[in-house]
């Protein structure tokens, strides 16, 4: 019986552009500047890459279909390419592609890329665009803040806490990412705020302040994946990180329309990192987990996403939260790079970006953000609404970890 | 079998009338500096249609309404009346009748172009065949007047219907007349937004003093019925005191004259006649001679008895006083305001994916599984309920009627919408079934989580670019009139 890919494939280079609205780059200059950094890495010549899957999401907004903007833009010598988009959750699609055909034996060096240039719609969040055109006739055109807005409504009907309890606990995941971006020289917003500050911003979508939401930036991560046995003979100097488990979760419509889902969590964040565990061995998150960037696009997403982790138990999370276990220097320190909320969101690079800190922090590269005991550690990347998504979840280790 | 219950007549009459009420004197207050003269008019409010009303959804709830009052009477004929109709080409009675799931083989038509179509069609209905089955006449309307016009100040916007066939009748035809003259006292060319008018007092003069008149006295002399034995004169008119001269001159008594609620609704055009007969109906003592007439073009005028069946159905309600007048000009498109970017996404509908599931838009129509009994929106293949995943199990439901509650919601700043925030939520049905829904209707600070709701028929959007409109149901909290009475401001 299949069990997964636990240290079949090891990653053996990263880049990460820097995020931002990157006025003067476009597509092709943000993927360069991620792909140089991951060659240098891993330290290979990039012709050693025999396939790569290539991750955007709004391609009307940005380079087009299929993968050939990224053969074009690294020149890649017609090897085999795969276009992956699976919403905000592509940058782990294109990871998964990657891995998996590592893992299976057919390649023994593959390139995941995600890259979105998102700053070229003339406004801020993220482009309007249709559903489908069966959608369009009843759907509302719901905007993400607007979508998300709603977990809050929920989970406070669901716990029966207070809006301005869970307002605070909110306020704090927000400080806590600013604060954490301040110590990363490639994230998007690096100002530090106060929980005054968020609590009194601009209404973007109820209970949603402009705080509480994540930047909407241009960037571009990769990933160079190989098997264990040729990372180890690559770079001899370095310690060997690999994939624990790499899991995909989608929602089928049950959240949506079945009446048994309560609003007040990510079914399919559940669903993903129970197999993720399940292929990791793991058995207790709560203290095996070392670290994690999640998807916090919004700060009550990150709020229940403790939860559906198994990082907060069910309605404590607003007290884990204020306690400070998720700051820097807490028990489970959670987004240490700024997250979405600050490093930024080009949402096809997203789900690299996150692997990416992991993998720093592994090899004790994060810099001034560096954690002090980082074994194991796990991203969640989630693609859509609440009621309708794509969930990813990704641990990473020190190989044999 | 009662007889009362197989008396061919007039079965129930009903009014909508949007929530927007917009305060004459902000109306005053815009156009004082050169129009001073429109104060003598402002006075009290005036009925405005929300962004996503038009004369097709005003129909549809007055629809409604009349299905609520009579549920067991399936509609054979359903006339709709308006001079705004939304579409030139398209049967918007089609729309209407889709929404109200009005049987397929039922006989459809619009019918415009003057203030008394109304009641030529109930006449029509009235003295057609007592056996045709029952007829359905909705008559809304959404007049777009100038800018600091008199119109502006007097116009409303909204419904009104009248259901006719055999059974528990309300009132019975005593006689109607009709008088067609081109007497043009207003026009408003096909195309044009605005009508055009001549003086009153010569409308009042030469029209209703003489045309009207005469109409109403043949009428009153066909039914063999005295002047004086009326007990409510219905009949709109542009001008105060209009009606008081006509009645006075016919020797109808002053204490006959039906409001017309111009201080809390305005005049609703072609669908004043039906609207303001509902009113004097449901004040009628049984065997009450009712006489209303409509001017236009000529006049129609029919003699009613009223009988001693109660009137079904409801009246609105008071509605929910609005002060914002670069609202209403937005709203009607007489102002072009900086939407931004976001409104300037492209609605077009395809059309073939609109018929392929037109009962799902039209009709609201999900699927309940015949095997586990889930209800689910959309209707699908595969039953949702994952213990149950049957195939093709699913019957037709339709959600429009269901009672319904929010599950989770919010109110969005960032998202366009013609009525900012834009107010969405996921809404759970009772006896299962749950959508994510636009709220219309619905105030700032009002949503909260199983806050009880309805769901009416509204335009989800608009394609400028081609000149289309798409339909969808949207979710309004459920009040009750003590609710709206304590509400006011902006």
């Amino acid at each position: 019986m299949a069990t997964g890919i636990r240290d079949k494939v090891a990653i053996v280079g990263m880049g990460c552009s820097r995020f931002g609205e990157r006025w003067d780059s476009g597509p092709e200059d943000l993927m360069l500047e991620a792909f140089n950094e991951a060659v240098a890495d891993a330290g290979i010549d990039f012709k050693q890459i025999e396939a790569a899957w290539f991750g955007v999401c709004l391609e009307e907004n940005n380079v087009g279909k299929t993968a050939g903007p990224l053969a074009q833009a690294l020149r890649l010598p017609r090897i085999a390419a795969t276009r992956v988009e699976n919403a905000c959750a592509t940058g782990t699609e294109a990871l998964r592609g990657a891995a998996y055909a590592v893992a299976s034996g057919a390649y023994d060096i593959v390139l995941a890329l995600g890259v979105e240039k998102l700053k070229d719609t003339g406004y801020g969040g993220l482009p309007v665009r249709t559903r489908g055109v069966a959608n369009d006739l009843w759907l509302p055109n719901s905007t993400a803040p607007g979508a998300f807005a709603q977990l809050a409504s929920a989970y406070a009907a669901k716990h029966g806490v207070s809006m301005p309890d869970l307002r605070r606990a909110m306020a704090h995941i927000s400080v806590k990412s600013h604060d954490n971006a301040s110590l990363n020289p490639k994230a998007h917003l690096r100002n530090k705020i106060t929980e005054e500050d968020v609590l009194k911003a601009m209404m973007i979508a109820a209970p949603l302040g402009l705080y509480d939401c994540s930047g909407v930036s241009d960037g571009a991560a990769c990933a160079i994946v190989t098997t264990p046995e040729i990372a180890r003979a690559l770079r001899s100097d370095a310690q060997v990180v690999t994939i624990k488990a790499l899991e995909v979760s989608v929602s089928n419509g049950e959240e949506a329309s079945f009446n048994n889902w309560d609003g007040a969590h990510i079914a399919t964040a559940r669903t993903a990192g129970e197999r993720a565990y399940a292929a990791a061995g793991i058995t207790d998150p709560r203290t095996q987990v070392h670290m994690a960037e999640v998807h916090d696009c919004f700060s009550v997403t990150e709020a229940v996403l403790m939860e559906d982790l198994g990082f907060s138990a069910p309605g404590r999370v607003i007290h884990d939260v204020l306690d400070g276990r998720f700051d820097r220097d807490g028990a489970q320190p959670i987004v240490p790079d700024g997250g979405l909320k600050c490093f930024g969101h080009p949402i096809g690079a997203s789900g690299l970006r996150m692997v990416y800190e992991v993998y720093q922090q592994l090899h004790g590269r994060a810099g001034e953000r560096q954690l002090k005991k980082v074994d194991i550690g796990l991203t969640q990347n989630l693609g859509g609404h609440p009621h309708q998504n794509v969930s990813a979840v990704a641990i990473l280790g020190r190989h044999g970890a | 079998m009662n007889e009362s219950e197989t008396t061919f007549g007039l079965l129930a009459t009903a009014r909508y009338v949007p929530r927007l009420r917009l305060e004459r004197s902000e109306i005053l207050a815009q156009h004082r500096w050169m129009a001073p003269g429109l104060k003598s008019l402002a006075k009290g409010r005036r009925a405005v249609a929300n962004w996503d009303e038009d004369s097709v959804t005003m129909a549809v709830e007055a629809g409604r309404l009349l299905q609520h009052a009579l549920p067991s009477s399936a509609t054979r004929e359903l006339t709709l009346v308006s001079t705004t109709l939304p579409f030139a080409e398209r049967l918007n009675a089609g729309i209407v009748a889709s929404a109200l799931d009005i049987d397929a083989g039922a006989v459809l038509r619009d019918t415009a172009s003057s203030g008394r179509a109304a009641l030529t069609e109930l006449a029509a209905a009235l003295r057609g065949s007592a056996d045709a089955g029952p007829r359905m006449l909705l008559a809304a309307e959404r007049r777009i007047a100038r800018p600091a016009s008199t119109q502006e100040m007097i116009f409303g916007d909204g419904a009104a219907g009248a259901l006719v066939g055999k059974g528990a009748a309300i009132a019975t035809l005593v006689a109607a007349g009709s008088t067609h003259a081109d007497l043009v006292d207003h026009f408003r060319q096909t195309g044009e937004e605005h009508e055009y008018g001549w003086e009153e007092r010569w409308v009042r003069d030469e029209g209703y003093m003489k045309i009207a008149v005469s109409t109403i006295r043949q009428c009153l002399k066909d039914g063999a019925v005295a002047a004086g034995d009326i007990t409510q004169f219905v009949m709109p008119a542009p001008m105060a005191r209009i009606n008081d001269a006509v009645a006075k001159k016919l020797g109808i008594a002053a204490t006959a004259l039906v409001s017309a609620e111009h201080e809390a609704v305005g005049d609703l055009g072609s669908a004043q006649p039906l609207a303001m007969l509902d009113i004097a109906l449901r004040a009628a003592p049984p065997g009450a001679l009712i006489l209303v007439a409509a001017f236009g073009s000529g006049c129609d005028a029919l003699l009613l008895r009223r009988t001693a069946v109660p009137c079904p159905g409801t009246v609105p309600d008071a509605g929910r006083s609005d002060s914002s007048y670069m609202k209403y000009l937005s709203f009607t498109n007489q102002i072009e305001l900086a939407w931004g970017m976001r409104a300037e996404m492209d609605n077009k509908t395809a059309l073939t994916a609109a018929w392929r599931d037109h009962a799902r838009a039209s009709r609201f129509e999900g699927g309940r599984c015949s095997a586990c009994g889930t209800v689910q929106f959309p209707r699908s293949r595969l039953c949702v309920n994952p213990e149950c995943r049957a195939q093709d199990t699913q019957q037709s439901t339709s959600l429009a009627d269901v009672p319904a509650r929010v599950m989770s919601h919010t109110t969005d700043f960032l998202g366009y919408t013609p009525d900012p925030p834009f107010q969405f939520g996921h809404i759970d049905f009772e006896g299962g079934g749950r959508v994510l829904m636009e709220f219309t209707d619905t105030d700032v600070g009002e949503l909260s989580v199983g806050l009880p709701l309805r769901m009416v028929y509204r335009v989800k959007e608009f394609d400028p670019k081609r000149g289309f409109r798409r339909y969808f149901w949207k979710a309004t909290p459920v009040r009750s009139a003590a609710d709206n009475a304590t509400k006011g401001g902006n």
